[in-house]
């Protein structure tokens, strides 16, 4: 049993890891990201690479509704203008990939800002149905602005070249997307260890009291529109960079529900929640299709059902954990935590 | 470009046509609002389930439309009081997202549910409404559009005596005012709950069979929810008077839009009219100016 850990500063208190035990196992999840590529097999490092695209952008969504409590349907909407940026700029003018990925995240971040901009008169649910509209028409300018977007063919994205180097496969793109999937979930983290952050969890505990101790409520949320939609578009670049190709049809409005879905079923309102959201939606439609496969000797059209059972299981599982677990997967590990770090005692 | 007057006239009509469905699955919404105050973003699959399972009925079963319709209808009661009481009772007493996101969810399984029975492709209903086609002055009227208007507006005027006379309806409204109110006048508000549900999921399944018999049924039909959602708030989310208005309105605009700037163009007009309405006047045009502002 751990007894509880006395901190002798602010400094302490207010740290980004509290105890030793947090940076040992924080030092171990490194070495794991960085042994992770020894397993040789591409279909796992793909896995690996859309696992933290999703985590990025998941990580976005829950600076918006998990912190800031500003309930987005139009989540895939900014990924895409990411996407398209760095589609745009590589395939035009070739300009360096991180400086493309700046851009896509800048670009998105406008827009973000712009379509948070109703929040200014809006909340709640009438700001989601706004940000639902904003994403329709999102998707009609990627339609129909052909110059820009190459209309309903899309845009091919050339491959992310840094140092002479040719990321062409995503055992290569690993090692891109790695480190500002760290760097960004940190900063995502020490966000709200700041000022910024601890205003926008003011807004979302209570909007009005918020308000009544000197927070401009507009200035806050349209910067908590400006972060998310950057990390949107961030992983929207990353993601342009591993498929190749961006179309209208690449970010769906479903997929909006799929990052909101992340968020609830990882835990609104915890960084390791927006994690565990990010890879556990991830990685169900991969088990469905390697448990499609094998009852196939059982079931020949096992494959015909699987999209239908993961919509239906993406749906039960929001619903299940806003039911049953409303804190999500992050609540349950903390207890599973508390249980050990307890033992024997129980709560 | 010249229009001929004969062609606007046509399109409108054929519009309003479309704009009544608009209005009897919004009314659907509106009812669910009024009761629980739930923002029902799965109308659209509501609507889609209801088509399904009248298809299952009178293709399926090649049972004949007098006896598929009210089966329809029963069975969509029943889904209806099946959602309410698994999915959205749990959650009345948490705050409203936490509800909202569960009607997304909700929306996900409907269309899997009907992609796991009936496979994803678009599907026509077996013809039940006459075929020659109307004509109003000059104006020609596709038989399916009119005669869907016709019976739509019927199920409107029910409606509406029902909620104006009938005592659960008069029950729904008071529910609708003041829920502490009406349950110490003895309404058994868990009940109304149920009961809205039930009766929207009725009436969007009754939509469902005019929209699909108009246009066809496939899974990524609950699209029309979309087009709802804007009607419901242009007309203000409690107010069924509202939808019916905002319905014939979006759907006149949509058809116009759609006949003369081009198909792409409608879904951009109507939601590009409700980001307008969410900021100018969030309530809608007849909704209760409640809404929290900041």
């Amino acid at each position: 049993m751990r007894v509880g850990t006395a901190k002798q500063s602010y400094a302490a208190d207010e740290g980004l890891f509290k105890t030793d035990t947090q940076k040992v196992w924080f030092g171990l999840l490194l070495a794991a990201l960085v042994l992770f590529p020894l397993n040789g097999s591409s279909y796992w490092m793909f896995l690996a690479v859309l696992v933290m695209i999703n985590v990025i952008s998941t990580t976005g969504l829950n600076i918006l509704t998990g912190y800031t409590g500003q309930v987005s349907l139009g989540h895939a909407a900014f990924m895409a203008v990411g996407a398209y940026t760095v589609a745009f700029f590589d395939g035009r003018f070739g300009t360096p990939v991180l400086l493309n990925l700046v851009l896509a995240g800048a670009v998105a971040a406008g827009i973000g800002y712009l379509v948070g901009l109703p929040s200014l008169r809006i909340k709640g649910l009438y700001l989601a149905i706004a940000t639902l509209a904003a994403a329709v028409i999102l998707g009609f300018i990627f339609l129909n602005w052909t110059p820009v977007t190459g209309g309903l063919r899309g845009l091919n994205v050339p491959t992310a070249t840094i140092a002479g180097i040719e990321l062409a496969t995503p055992d290569r793109l690993y090692w891109l997307v790695m480190p500002i999937t760290v760097v960004m979930v940190l900063a995502a983290k020490n966000l709200f260890r700041t000022r910024v952050g601890r205003a926008f969890i003011a807004i979302r505990d209570r909007d009005i009291s918020a308000e009544i101790i000197g927070i401009s409520l507009f200035k806050y949320k349209l910067m908590s529109f400006a972060i998310s939609s950057f990390y949107a578009g961030v992983a929207g670049g990353l993601w342009a960079y591993l498929f190749r190709v961006v179309t209208p049809e690449s970010f769906p409005a479903l997929a909006s529900i799929f990052f909101l879905a992340a968020v609830i079923v990882g835990g609104a309102g915890t960084i390791v929640g927006g994690i565990f959201g990010a890879v556990f939606m991830t990685l169900i439609p991969e088990f469905l299709k390697l448990s499609a496969t094998a009852l196939v000797p059982w079931f020949p059209d096992a494959s015909i059902y699987l999209a239908p059972v993961r919509n239906i299981i993406f749906g039960l599982l929001i619903i299940g954990f806003l039911i049953f677990e409303p804190m999500g997967l992050a609540e349950m590990w903390r207890r599973t935590r508390r249980y050990f770090a307890l033992w024997p005692f129980r709560t | 470009m010249a229009v001929e007057f004969i062609d606007i006239v046509e399109t409108s009509l054929a519009g309003i046509g479309t704009g009544s469905l608009m209005a009897l699955t919004g009314v659907a919404f509106v009812i669910i609002y009024k009761a629980t105050k739930v923002i029902n973003l799965a109308i659209g699959e509501m609507l889609m389930i209801g088509a399904f399972v009248f298809y299952g009925f009178s293709a399926g079963l090649a049972l004949p439309i007098w006896a598929s319709v009210p089966l329809t209808l029963v069975v969509a009661a029943l889904i209806g009081g099946l959602i309410e009481r698994t999915m959205i009772r749990p959650l009345l007493k948490d705050n409203p997202v936490s509800v909202f996101m569960v009607t997304i969810g909700l929306t996900s399984v409907l269309i899997g549910v009907v992609e796991l029975v009936w496979s994803a492709e678009p599907r026509r209903l077996p013809e039940f409404l006459p075929s020659q086609p109307v004509l109003l002055g000059d104006a020609f009227i596709p038989s399916k559009t009119a005669y869907s208007f016709v019976i739509a507006a019927a199920a409107m005027a029910v409606l509406i005596t029902v909620f104006a006379f009938w005592r659960g309806g008069i029950a729904l409204r008071a529910t609708a005012t003041d829920r502490a109110a009406a349950s110490s006048v003895g309404i058994d508000v868990p009940g109304v709950f149920s009961f809205s549900w039930m009766l929207a999921a009725v009436v969007a399944a009754l939509a469902g069979i005019l929209v699909g018999s108009v246009g066809g049924i496939s899974s990524a039909m609950g699209l029309f929810g979309l087009s709802v959602f804007v009607v419901v708030i242009v007309g203000g989310l409690d107010s069924i008077l509202g939808a019916l208005i905002a319905g014939l309105f979006i759907g006149w605009l949509e058809a116009m839009v759609g006949r003369f700037m081009g198909g792409e163009f409608k879904l951009l007009a109507t939601f590009t009219i409700l980001l307008v309405v969410l900021v100018v006047r969030p309530y809608g045009l007849f909704g209760t100016h409640e809404i929290e502002r900041l």
